[in-house]
């Protein structure tokens, strides 16, 4: 009876998660971002309460405002309060299940949202947190069943099929792992691999980025304190400016800057990246066409840098206490390079100013401060 | 979704037609075995050119149920996983991955596909295996562009096809010349050695066969070089590129246990070509003849004491170790002076042409001599080569 009521708000609360979370790509790492569509769910059920007017309701809706302090001990006790009255309530069950994945104990989470499965098939919520807990613990066969059967119950259900889209990209990255035999332990191959995702994720979802219209402030002010926890579980000492932010997010609207600033980053750590694994093609796409040279034509100038780059020592490129201020559509960035290759060894400071061209930042200048 | 779907099959389709054409008509009645994982693979592209993802990616999964370490299907899972959620344009579509290592796999599986589409009709032979002599069970045959091993067996003197098997060569191709160059040699070759999984790194796989390169041939060019092995693969997978080893011939590891099986160490043929040249059976039968009754002359005109006669059956390019024609010749015609009486018999006779531009064949044969004042039996080998439409000896020498 109740769950009939839920229904319409339930598919009303999927809607309003396209831009949500295309506003949350910026706040949380874009390696997670089916993590970031269980959040999107907690805030539903969050709004959930606020319509409703029974005292369990306000239970609920208590049991919400704890998980958004981030106190989910006391938000787990109400809730289970709740449950004791009413053991089989979707709502307060779904709740649990939310709250025990925001405080890591996933087999438990994975447990009560596979009963709600069990006793609600017809909803496709539990189904796709399981799959998101899944595909936690990669076990993407498994993610990959649960968003069938949530969209088996709601064909058009818009997360399950973007979650599925990341599984099967998830999936596809497993497998040239294994056809290309990348060291899945090696932080450069896995950066290659999450870049992967990245851009199936962007390119599968246009609207989504299209669509991404609120300020960053409001989204900052709007973002539950769970967020970043969510996060720092996967990333221990992740904080939000650490987070890279996809190559492909066009700039925010409304002038903030701190997206671009990480995009700028993002996009300096990319051409290191391709650098270190001598990926010419993409280390010379780091440079604007009209990149400055001193002197030097631009073929030349590649000529010279293949030649350096081809050598057959391996190179290792770091950068460290990177500084990025954006200004429009130029920044400069100020940071310490290690350069390593052969029994060459090199730090310096490099200065790169950047410009922005259909969304791409690229380098226009490069110095070598004294 | 659609036109996801659309373009890998475009892209597919590209990658299959740069496998180029077929070489042969496919007949029905071809009774090829239809071991490793070939038929399967093809199956996989078979569904995707006809639009059949989810049962391409089933297929897919059977086969790596098949074989659990194979890059290629492991490669060909990720795009069908990748088609559902955006546009493929090619066969290997991790981003940023090593060009080289998709290249390489890209390349394997046109070897492959190519390999089990076009199979040579079974009414063809390769021009190689003139004859083989009756201790000679099998032959092997290894077409180095098609990145393929045949395996013949010898039934009653005519070659009969027994299986064929995916093999990587030299990372630099074929036609080796010096130590180093990382090329498979071309010539005709045989097993020298059986080197134990136990003796061996990983690296080698389940085992390894030696052969005889630089042969007499490869020496009298200059050839250098040591260490030409069949070989089998890493544990961490089923195959290597098609281009990939430092010059011996590598296969999968359970082909090379099925290889294994039939090589006679210091009998079985490896003839290692380019491009395997097919003959039909008439133009074997004629080609073998031909040479078999000048072999048969040259036997008759040693006995005859015909010095010069005998010497028209060499080539004045002939060498025997240091001895050119005239010394040779010399040598012959002072030996002869001593003899009333020489009978020759030749027997097990195998005859193997080597691969190439030039017309020669690789004789060998048990050599009883008898004489009035000499007789031995040896083991020996000739090189005869067509020089204006006639067989001649360009090198003799023992086995």
């Amino acid at each position: 009876m109740f769950i009939d009521a839920l229904l319409p708000f339930l598919i009303e609360c999927q809607n309003i998660q396209k831009p949500m979370g295309a506003k949350y790509s910026i706040m949380t790492p874009r390696r997670f971002p089916v993590l970031q569509r269980v959040t999107t769910l907690l805030l539903c059920a969050g709004m959930l309460t606020l319509f409703s007017a029974t005292v369990r309701a306000d239970a609920l809706q208590e049991a919400n405002r704890l998980i958004q302090l981030g106190e989910y001990g006391p938000a787990l006790k109400q809730t289970e309060q709740v449950l004791k009255d009413k053991p089989r309530d979707a709502q307060a069950r779904f709740l649990k299940g939310l709250i025990l994945t925001e405080m890591n104990r996933h087999n438990d989470a994975i447990r009560e949202f596979t009963r709600l499965t069990e006793d609600y098939p017809e909803l496709p919520e539990p189904y796709n947190n399981l799959a998101v807990l899944y595909a936690q613990q990669r076990q993407y066969e498994k993610a990959k069943h649960a968003l069938e059967m949530a969209i088996r119950t709601h064909p058009s259900y818009a997360t399950a099929h973007e979650n599925l889209g990341d599984i099967y990209a998830r999936m596809a990255s497993q497998a040239y792992d294994k056809a290309l035999q990348i060291d899945s332990s090696n932080a450069s191959a896995q950066s290659k691999l999450a870049l992967i995702r990245n851009l199936v994720s962007d390119a599968a979802r246009p609207s989504m980025l299209a669509s991404r219209s609120a300020p960053d402030s409001v989204q900052a002010a709007s973002t539950p304190p769970s967020l970043p926890v969510a996060a720092a579980k996967t990333e221990p000492s992740s904080a939000v400016s650490r987070q890279p932010a996809p190559k492909t997010i066009s700039a925010p609207e409304d002038g903030s800057t701190a997206g671009s600033e990480r995009e700028a980053e993002q996009a300096i750590r990319d051409w290191a990246a391709a650098w270190s694994r001598k990926d010419l093609k993409a280390y010379f796409a780091a440079y604007a066409h009209d990149f400055r040279l001193p002197g030097k034509t631009r073929s030349a100038w590649e000529t010279e840098r293949t030649r350096r780059i081809d050598k057959p020592a391996p190179i290792m490129v770091r950068i460290e206490n990177i500084r990025v201020s954006v200004e429009g559509d130029r920044a400069a960035a100020v940071f310490r390079q290690h350069y390593q290759s052969g029994s060459l060894k090199t730090a310096t400071t490099k200065t790169l100013q950047l410009v922005r061209r259909d969304g791409r930042w690229l380098i226009q200048q490069e110095r070598i401060a004294k | 979704m659609m036109n996801g779907r659309l373009r890998i099959r475009d892209a597919i389709g590209v990658l299959l037609l740069a496998a180029g054409t077929a070489a042969f008509a496919a007949s029905p009645e071809q009774a090829y075995s239809d071991a490793g994982p070939e038929p399967m693979l093809s199956a996989v592209f078979d569904h995707i050119e006809q639009n059949r993802l989810d049962a391409a990616l089933e297929q897919t999964e059977r086969l790596l149920e098949a074989y659990p370490n194979f890059r290629l299907a492991h490669l060909v899972k990720g795009d069908l996983l990748l088609a559902r959620s955006r546009p493929l344009q090619t066969l290997g579509n991790a981003l940023n991955a090593p060009e080289h290592k998709l290249a390489d796999l890209r390349e394997e599986a046109v070897a492959r596909l190519q390999a089990y589409r076009d199979k040579p009709p079974t009414d063809y032979v390769p021009r190689y295996l003139l004859q083989m002599h009756p201790d000679q069970k099998y032959a092997v045959v290894v077409d180095t562009q098609k990145a393929r091993l045949y395996l013949y067996r010898n039934t009653d003197g005519r070659p009969r096809f027994v299986a064929d098997y995916y093999i990587s060569h030299g990372k630099a191709g074929a036609e080796k010349v010096r130590e180093g160059d990382k090329k498979t040699p071309v010539g005709v070759y045989h097993v020298t050695a059986s080197l134990p999984r136990q003796k061996l790194s990983d690296f080698y796989g389940s085992g390894a066969f030696p052969i005889n390169y630089p042969n007499e041939w490869d020496k009298r060019l200059g050839r250098n070089g040591h260490g030409i092995w069949l070989h089998g693969t890493p544990s961490d997978t089923l195959s290597r590129p098609p281009r990939a080893s430092d010059g011996c011939v590598v296969l999968a590891n359970q082909d090379l246990d099925a290889l294994a099986k039939n090589l006679q160490v210091g009998t079985t043929p490896v003839i290692i070509s380019n491009s395997i040249e097919w003959l039909s059976l008439d133009d074997w039968q004629s080609e073998r003849a031909a040479l078999s009754r000048s072999i048969e002359k040259w036997r008759k005109d040693w006995e005859s004491l015909d010095t010069d006669k005998y010497l028209g059956n060499y080539s004045k390019r002939f060498q025997s170790g240091k001895q050119d024609f005239e010394q040779w010749a010399a040598q012959k015609r002072k030996v002869n002076i001593g003899k009333r009486w020489v009978k020759v018999a030749a027997s097990n006779i195998s005859m193997f042409r080597n691969p190439g531009k030039e017309e020669m064949v690789v004789v060998t044969f048990d050599q009883g001599y008898r004489s009035n004042n000499l007789s031995n039996t040896m083991k020996k080998r000739q090189y005869w080569m067509k020089e204006d439409g006639a067989w001649r000896i360009v090198y003799e020498g023992g086995a």
